[in-house]
């Protein structure tokens, strides 16, 4: 029986395998940030024990950074990227810190650099490890022993996932985007959905997206329960490793393209589960309630709690966020647009929220963050900042910022956004806090009126 | 790791689903370098409602969380289960764990019990109906008690016996530092490195 592209990756960084054991994989690339490594590091020092790669390890300074110019003002936030200055310095790791200019959202920076190929396991303490599965590789969040565990070793015990095939037939209708695709799928199977698996996308819609929609959709594969997502390596993807820094050159690169091509699911291979998604009928996606799976499509209104598969987290959600079932999401006003994060912080999202917000105005106030150093100097190559002031909005520097509101960039108790980010969870982007998940387009579109507001509609 | 044999201890049911992690622990808290004091910040901003269960004093040093299903969804912060552990639980019991919650219990010693909803839903119902009933995680029989009912629950003999000892991962795989030698001298040779 065949095999699939999650098995063929497995497989191959397998270092050990004994019954009744989880397996022991290698682990090809680790990403380490502030906030999840600190007691890692000190667990090392505890034990006397070194990082066995730093050569396969990189640090960069995102979830605390402020987005404005100047040094951190919270003293308990600068301690942690201090602390995390020093682990990098006495352990031989890489660091890009704030204001270099290779230092990003940990998963916007991998992939720029050309470290996150098809094919290799990359981790970090961060769930949205996920997003490095655009590319065909195994890639997936840890806690804090794990990363310790990573350092030692440069190995994981886990055994593998079941496998997740999510079949996105059909074309994406115009103004629809990977946001508002998995928006929908998550909606479609529910928080807890992808549990236990490996979710690889497939299907014509999938292929046809960019790279960088690919991550988005990869991204949000935690949203879904699903530790990693997996999209098969093609031409979309080559073409954008071709070049990069880490990417392999000259002979090097011909044999990486010849492997990376053989990382595909086999005609024969099985699925544990299938989902099947048809993209034509999709349109712009938000969230209304306090998880990602409580979505509807945008044009539709807030649904009763009874209509729901959870109707007593329902009724909570619409407490929480101040809203009632019937009211037609549209008419929702917000405070508050965040452009930004690991799931839209990059150049093709900007271009989106730019191509909204030329000759217009915003009426809410609205923060464009930028995912990397990289992805601000591009933008401003283009000139996508001056639309940006001349609508209203602020321009920023690189961070994780409001999407989980560990800077300075928080929403009040009560006010209400619109933001490209991941989650809506209670208190997510600031204590008392309400989110609604929405795609760049849908967020620009927001920002101009001051309501929940499709493209389209402007 | 503290070593997982058997707990007995009285229980407080949470009768919400999709509890995330950034309700057990808020982010504000995750700016900490240390890997103590986290029980302040359990379930902050729920414990600001006086109603909120945890409040209630018929629970005060309760040590087994019962929780609707999805417990633990979101992000990666094993913080959570550092303050779950810190407040003074030792187990939860629910129908469904976020997976990377789940693996992060398991390597500090927080046992994560899997039971079917309904029967959930009974032991929160029992738990309600008598607050000082003293409910036993049996981890080498692989079973939940109390007053008078148990379910057993699944856990794979690998996991079991690391919790049992008490044994650190690290450790465990140090022990075949000449297979990861091994499979890094196979490696392919355009692998990225970060130098």
């Amino acid at each position: 029986m065949g095999r699939t592209l999650a098995e063929k990756v497995w497989e191959q960084h397998v270092v050990r395998r004994a019954d009744g054991e989880p397996d022991l994989l290698y682990i090809d690339l680790h990403l380490i940030h502030e906030v999840t490594s600190p007691q890692a590091f000190d667990g090392l020092r505890l034990a006397g024990r070194k990082v066995r790669r730093p050569d396969l390890t990189i640090a960069t300074e995102d979830h605390n950074v402020p987005t404005v110019l100047g040094p951190i003002a919270d003293p308990v936030s600068k301690a942690q990227v201090e602390t995390l200055r020093k682990n990098a310095a006495e352990f031989g790791i890489r660091l890009h810190p704030m204001g270099d200019p290779g230092q990003g959202v940990v998963h916007i920076i991998g992939p720029q650099f050309g470290l996150t190929q098809p094919g290799m396991t990359v981790v970090c303490g961060d769930s949205h490890t996920s997003t490095h599965g655009a590319f065909g590789a195994l890639a997936f969040g840890i806690g804090t022993s794990e990363v310790e565990h990573v350092l030692a070793t440069q190995t994981l015990p886990a055994y593998r996932p079941k496998t997740m095939a999510i079949e996105v037939s059909g074309e994406l209708p115009f103004g629809v985007t990977a946001k508002d695709l998995i928006l929908a799928i998550i909606a479609k199977i529910g928080t807890g959905g992808g549990q236990g698996h490996i979710v690889e996308y497939r299907g014509e819609a999938i292929r046809d997206l960019s790279m960088e929609g690919r991550m988005t959709v990869c991204n949000m594969s935690i949203e879904a329960g699903a530790r990693a997502g997996m999209i098969a390596p093609d031409e979309t993807t080559f073409e954008y490793l071709k070049g990069r820094r880490h990417a392999p050159s000259g002979e090097a690169w011909d044999a990486a393209v010849e492997y990376w091509k053989s990382l595909r699911t086999d005609d024969d291979a099985v699925f544990d589960t299938v989902v099947e998604i048809d993209a034509s009928v999709l349109s712009p996606f938000v969230t209304w309630g306090t998880n990602p799976g409580q979505g509807v499509p945008l044009r539709d209104a807030i649904p009763a709690p009874g209509e729901t598969s959870d109707p007593a987290a329902a009724q909570r959600a619409l407490d929480y966020m101040g809203l009632s079932a019937g009211t037609p999401l549209t008419e929702i006003q917000v405070d508050t647009v965040f452009v930004g994060s690991c799931t839209n912080g990059r150049l093709e999202d900007l271009r989106a929220v730019a191509e909204v917000l030329r000759g217009r105005t915003v009426t809410a106030r609205t923060l464009i963050v930028p995912g990397s150093m990289q992805v601000k100097a591009d933008a401003e190559a283009e000139g996508l900042h001056e639309v940006f002031k001349a609508a209203g909005a602020e321009w920023r520097e690189a961070g994780c910022s409001m999407c989980l509101g560990m800077n300075p960039d928080t929403l009040a108790p009560g006010e209400r956004s619109a933001s490209t980010s991941n989650r809506n969870f209670e208190g997510r982007q600031g204590k008392g806090g309400r989110t609604h998940l929405v795609s760049p387009a849908v967020a620009a579109a927001s920002a101009v009126t001051g309501r929940l507001t499709a493209p389209a509609d402007l | 790791m503290d070593a997982f044999t058997t707990h007995t201890g009285r229980a407080v049911p949470l009768r919400r689903s999709n509890v995330d992690t950034d309700q057990i622990i808020p982010a504000v808290w995750l700016k900490q370098v240390s890997r103590t004091g986290f029980e302040k910040g359990l379930f902050a901003a729920w414990r600001e409602d006086p109603a909120f269960v945890l409040n209630d004093p018929v629970y005060e040093g309760a040590s087994i969380l019962v929780s609707g299903p999805d417990f633990g969804t979101g992000s990666s912060r094993e913080h959570a289960v550092w303050a779950l552990q810190q407040y003074g639980f030792r187990a939860v019991i629910a129908a469904r764990f976020g997976d990377i919650f789940r693996n992060n219990s398991t390597k500090m010693g927080l046992l994560p019990i899997v039971l079917p909803a309904e029967t959930v839903e009974a032991l929160q119902a029992a738990i309600e109906a008598d607050p000082a009933i003293e409910v036993t995680a049996d981890l080498a029989a692989r079973e939940v008690r109390w007053g008078g009912e148990s379910a057993g629950f699944e856990i794979d003999d690998y996991t079991r016996w690391r919790l049992l000892e008490g044994l650190d991962d690290i450790g465990l795989t140090l022990r075949h530092a000449d297979d990861v030698q091994a499979y890094e001298n196979g490696r392919q040779r355009w692998l990225p490195t970060t130098v």
